[in-house]
Order: C-alpha cells, then sequence, then structure tokens
C-alpha cells in the first residue's frame, strides 16, 4: 500500500500543506479518461492547464500529497515565463520572484566574465527570474483545483502499466490500496527517476557523464544582488566549480562539484556541509555572517534523452522524458516547452480534429530539441566539468589565460536556456512567403513580443488556439477569409484573427464586435508590431501554432493558403 | 603552410632557444599548463581555426 509522507515537509521558509489523498472508495466507478498525468511537477501541471484551456479534461496523478521538497529548480526564463503566462500564473511569480540578468565569473579572487543576458522594451518578461519550485508548484496546484476540468489526485502512484492498441491500462496505488484506471493517453512527467519510464523499460540514449554537485540552501543576510556568481577552482575546492543564486525570502543556493571520489553521503553530512559553506563564505567576504540550513541535495549533471516521447498510448515529456545538466537552467524550462508542445497537439486529437500522427510530430519536435540542448549544454559542461585529462588542462589554462587575455574570456559564457526554433517542422507551411521576409520570427520561431501600451504586450492577447495576425483593419480581411475561418471554427478548430492595425487613437486592445468574437483588433499606434513581425505593406498575415510558434506568413493571404497552411499544422501534411 | 611566410633561421632559432627556457622555467608541474596556454595565444594569433587543426594534426605524427 502507497504510504506518502503525511506530515508537512521541513522547511524554514516555506509552509507546506498536506492535501487529503483522493481514495478510490469515495468515488464512482472509473469511465476511460482522455487523459490521465503522472507527476504533478511543474511540467505536469502546466500541460493540465494547458489541455484545459482547450476544453480537455484530465486525471493528474501525483504520488506525493504535497509540494516537491526544497527549492529545487529555481531559475525560471523569459519564454517559460511566457508559457505561464499563457496558463495563469506568471503574474504571481513575477509578484514574488527575483529577477536578474547578471552572471559573473571570478577566478582567484578576479572577475573575468560579467555575462549580460538582454531585455528588449517589447518583452513583458525579463531574461531570468528566480523563485524557489514549492511556489511555483502551489500556484499551479491552486489553478488546477480551480479548474473544474482537472482531476487533481493527491497520494496516488503509478505501480504498473499495460499497453493496449486503443488505450492504456494503469494499476494505482493510494494509502487505501491500489485501484485500476484506464486512458485513451498517458502522460509520463513523473521526473527523473520515472516510473513509466522503467516499467515500460525504456533506456535513455546519450552519454551519462556524471558530474556530480551539491545543492544547499541557506537563510543568510548577504548584501549582494540578483546575480549569477561562478567561482572556479576555488581555494577551498580546487579544480572544481562552486555557483551561488539568491532566491526570494533570504534565501541562498550554494551549489559546489563533489571532490573526486567523495560519495553523496559524505558530501552531505552535516560536517562536511558546514565546513564548505563556511569555506565559500569566508572567500566572498562574509565569514562572519550567523547562516542557517534549509535543505541540501547532490544532483548528477546528466546528458540523456529517450529516443522518442510517444511509446504506444504513452508521452513523455520533462525530466521523464530527458534528463539535462543543471548549466544553463535547462530542467524546468524545458520541460514547459515540451509540456506547451504536447498539450495542444494532444488536444487535438482528443477533439477529433487530427490523427495521432501529430504526436508523432511531437516527439519529433522534441527529441531534436533535447539533443540540441544536449549538444550545446555539453560545451558548458565541460567547461564547468571537464571530463578528461585533455578537457581539464585546456579549462585550466583558458582560466589562467582569462587573468589578462581578453579573448578567452567569452569561453566562460553559460549558455542558457532558450526557445527551440523548429525551423525544419513537417507542420510549416511549404507554399507560404517565408522566404520574402527580410526580418521577423520564420518558420519554426517562436513568437517576438511586442510593447503595445504602458501595460498592453502581443502575447498577452494571443494562445489558447492557432492565431492569425492579419496585418489590416477587420474590415479589409478578405470575404472568404472571414468564410473560411468561420467554417474552420465551426468544426472545432480553436482559431482566432487578431488584426494589427495603424494609428494613433487608442493603442493596444480595441473593443470587440460582441458578434465575432474570435476577432479581436489590436491598434500597433508606434509601428513596432509592423516592424518586429518585418511587415511593411497590409495584407500580410502570420498563422501562430497554439503554442505560438510561427508555422506560415504570407505577404498576402486568400482563403486557399491560410487552408494550406492549417492542413500543413494540423497534419503535418500538405493538403 | 606557406614557407614564405615562416621564420628565418635566427628566427627559429629564437623560438627554440625561448620556449626551451620557458618549459624549463615553468618547471615539471606546469610546464604542460604553459603550453597549452602558449597554443591557445598562438591559435588566436593564427586567427584561422582550419589551419590550427591541421598544425594539431601534423604535431600528432610521429609521437
Amino acid at each position: 500500500m502507497h504510504q506518502p509522507a503525511s506530515a508537512p515537509r521541513r522547511s524554514i521558509y516555506y509552509d507546506y500543506t498536506v492535501h487529503q489523498p483522493w481514495l478510490p472508495s469515495q468515488h464512482p466507478a472509473q469511465p476511460l479518461h482522455p487523459v490521465v498525468i503522472a507527476g504533478g511537477g511543474p511540467v505536469g501541471l502546466t500541460a493540465a492547464l494547458e489541455l484545459a484551456r482547450f476544453g480537455v479534461p484530465c486525471v493528474l496523478l501525483e504520488s506525493e500529497q504535497q509540494v516537491c521538497e526544497g527549492s529545487r529548480a529555481i531559475v525560471f526564463t523569459r519564454r517559460s515565463m511566457e508559457i505561464l503566462q499563457q496558463v495563469g500564473v506568471a503574474e504571481r511569480v513575477t509578484q514574488n520572484g527575483l529577477p536578474w540578468r547578471f552572471g559573473n565569473s571570478f577566478y582567484r579572487g578576479q572577475r573575468v566574465f560579467r555575462m549580460e543576458a538582454p531585455h528588449d522594451e517589447n518583452d513583458r518578461f525579463g531574461p531570468m527570474i528566480n523563485l524557489q519550485q514549492q511556489f511555483l508548484e502551489q500556484y499551479l496546484v491552486e489553478a488546477c483545483q480551480a479548474n473544474p476540468l482537472i482531476d487533481l489526485r493527491w497520494g496516488n502512484r503509478v505501480t504498473a502499466v499495460a499497453q493496449h492498441a486503443d488505450h492504456a491500462q494503469l494499476q494505482v496505488d493510494t494509502p487505501e490500496g491500489p485501484y485500476n484506471l484506464q486512458a485513451e493517453w498517458l502522460v509520463a512527467s513523473d521526473g527523473a527517476r520515472s516510473a513509466i519510464r522503467s516499467l515500460l523499460d525504456l533506456k535513455l540514449e546519450g552519454a551519462s557523464y556524471e558530474g556530480r554537485f551539491v545543492i544547499a540552501d541557506i537563510r543568510i543576510d548577504l548584501p549582494l544582488p540578483t546575480e549569477r556568481l561562478a567561482f572556479f577552482d576555488p581555494e577551498w575546492n580546487p579544480g572544481n566549480t562552486v555557483l551561488l543564486h539568491r532566491e526570494p525570502l533570504g534565501i541562498w543556493r550554494i551549489d559546489y562539484q563533489l571532490p573526486e571520489g567523495e560519495t553523496p553521503e559524505q558530501a552531505l553530512s552535516p560536517e562536511s556541509l558546514k565546513t564548505r559553506i563556511n569555506a565559500q563564505l569566508a572567500m566572498i567576504g562574509h565569514a562572519d555572517k550567523p547562516w542557517e540550513m534549509d535543505w541540501s541535495s547532490v544532483y548528477s549533471a546528466r546528458t540523456l534523452t529517450l529516443p522518442d516521447y510517444r511509446v504506444g498510448r504513452t508521452l513523455f515529456m520533462g525530466d521523464a522524458a530527458h534528463l539535462l545538466p543543471i548549466f544553463g537552467v535547462r530542467g524546468a524550462n524545458t520541460g514547459f516547452q515540451d509540456a506547451q508542445a504536447l498539450a495542444w497537439r494532444l488536444a487535438l486529437v482528443c477533439r477529433g480534429q487530427t490523427s495521432a500522427a501529430l504526436l508523432a510530430n511531437y516527439s519529433a519536435e522534441r527529441v531534436a530539441a533535447a539533443w540540441e540542448i544536449i549538444e550545446e549544454a555539453g560545451k558548458s559542461t565541460r567547461f564547468m566539468t571537464p571530463p578528461t585529462r585533455g578537457f581539464r588542462l585546456l579549462r585550466d589554462a583558458v582560466l589562467s589565460l582569462s587573468l589578462t587575455e581578453a579573448f578567452v574570456r567569452p569561453l566562460y559564457h553559460w549558455r542558457t536556456s532558450r526557445p527551440h526554433e523548429y525551423s525544419h517542422s513537417s507542420l510549416n507551411c511549404r507554399v507560404d512567403d517565408n522566404a520574402h521576409f527580410q526580418v521577423g520570427p520564420a518558420h519554426g520561431a517562436p513568437p517576438l513580443n511586442v510593447r503595445l501600451t504602458d501595460s498592453q504586450f502581443l502575447l498577452d492577447h494571443l494562445g489558447g488556439g492557432f492565431d492569425l495576425l492579419w496585418f489590416g483593419a477587420a474590415d479589409g480581411l478578405p470575404a472568404d477569409v472571414v468564410a473560411s475561418v468561420a467554417q474552420r471554427r465551426a468544426k472545432g478548430l480553436p482559431l482566432k484573427v487578431t488584426c494589427i492595425t495603424h494609428g494613433a487613437a487608442h493603442a493596444g486592445l480595441q473593443p470587440s464586435p460582441a458578434d465575432a468574437p474570435w476577432l479581436q483588433t489590436l491598434c500597433d499606434a508606434q509601428g513596432r508590431v509592423h516592424s518586429r513581425y518585418g511587415v511593411t505593406a497590409p495584407g500580410a498575415a502570420y498563422l501562430l501554432r497554439p503554442d505560438q510558434h510561427i508555422c506560415a506568413r504570407w505577404l498576402h493571404l486568400d482563403a486557399q493558403r491560410l487552408d494550406a497552411a492549417l492542413v500543413q499544422a494540423t497534419t503535418g501534411e500538405a493538403p | 603552410m606557406n614557407n614564405a611566410t615562416g621564420l628565418d633561421i635566427a628566427g627559429l632559432e629564437t623560438a627554440y632557444d625561448q620556449l626551451a627556457m620557458a618549459i624549463d622555467a615553468a618547471g615539471p608541474e606546469k610546464s604542460e599548463l604553459f603550453l597549452v596556454k602558449l597554443a591557445l595565444l598562438a591559435a588566436q594569433a593564427l586567427g584561422d581555426a582550419p589551419a590550427f587543426v591541421d598544425l594539431i594534426e601534423r604535431a600528432q605524427k610521429d609521437l
């Protein structure tokens, strides 16, 4: 019988709520559910909220009865915030998180590199924001609990999976014993040690290089700004790297590599932690400051992925699908993109809008993204934790040169997570005008945000389905395009039209006609949307997928061209 | 590599002597680190990654 901890986890800054377990004896017999998500971490919760936006209900199984232990993922990127905005929690993250954009690398007491993450005034969110994962999970849980389409079941652990042609059969253990659950689709977001991955006997691929790091959170009053601090080859931990991050509520994260040959148990002993944290504080000139431990853990820097994220009726995302290194904040930030990429496709499949072939495209796009991340992260990893004698020699040579030679300093740059561009996706239109645009987001690219007014941005008004951005006034929309949109909507395709108009009257969202809820007009008073999207003449258009990546763009649009793009984007095939 | 842009004999002898003395000065513990630093500085001065890779391959012969 599954017995999750029923006492609140210990924390000096976070007040855990223990939720009541979902017990089968208190509920009627279970029907066949369209979607069961296993794993109520940030990725699973985000996917549930996205599915609900498309009207698709789901059962969300979480094996514990409370949010995660310790701060875990603490850095969220701009793209993650844009995704969290879509599911309604970005504002709470903004209110409670600590934004930052500078990273500093130190060697022998000298700052040898300073990274500045770019921030455009057209972006609503900063490049990075720090918040403990417990808070983010709490915000997502509260959003899920407020949504009647999401059946969140605490204390429910998947213990067996049988895959059939048209459904998956699960055995779920609870504090009163097991019950059976059937789902047309099972989504595995049960983390790095995914039970479902093991139950289906699936193997991760890639080079498993294991650099091990201690992660420790302490409460301490340090007079330092919110910036990333990286210390290379410190005297107290020769040859290794130490990272320092500020978290809300006076908490600081210290990451340091384990000396070779040391076990996690040795590294996590209170005496070892105390000695090393004191040594690090002494190195930055704060040996006198009192501090208190909140949580510590050992993390392995691994780079592995499943070769296919669709296995029968099971779909993988987040750490259950891939293990990515800590450098570059790629874990949760990649997971949000997985959740967003999967949810709209799964919703269209569940709603009968398209065939399950679209789920193979989810796997193709996201496996390619994982490999790209692994390749890019590998460069950072080889610098942070050199895997061989050769790499260590070169890294040490660069550290030494960096004190006097500027040309090597960019090698300290820690490539941070960025959204993947699906430039070669089969969902991109083959017969549009993509190649004729001089600027603007091209095929497969994530959207560019644009400031419309002091408080309104373009992406505030998009999402929840396909978005057709039409550059021109609503009364200039070709009649055949309007008819085609109406026809698609009548068949259930989530599709909205946003007219981007010039004119100085009132910037931003204009009052909508009551008889056309699928149509909105945004006044681009300063012409920023036009210039960011490379539009010089009226009549141009962009088609954004429900995850807002661009799948078609035209200098001139007619119904036939729109139909071709929508068929391609929902089937991966030309009409 | 084009010999016309290479070192003359006197220049080669200078490089030979200076490198030998610098290796000795670095000592057995640090000479390898010193040589890698030197190689990176030379690569930067060369300003040509494929040419540097060619030099790596030539240096790998007959070790």
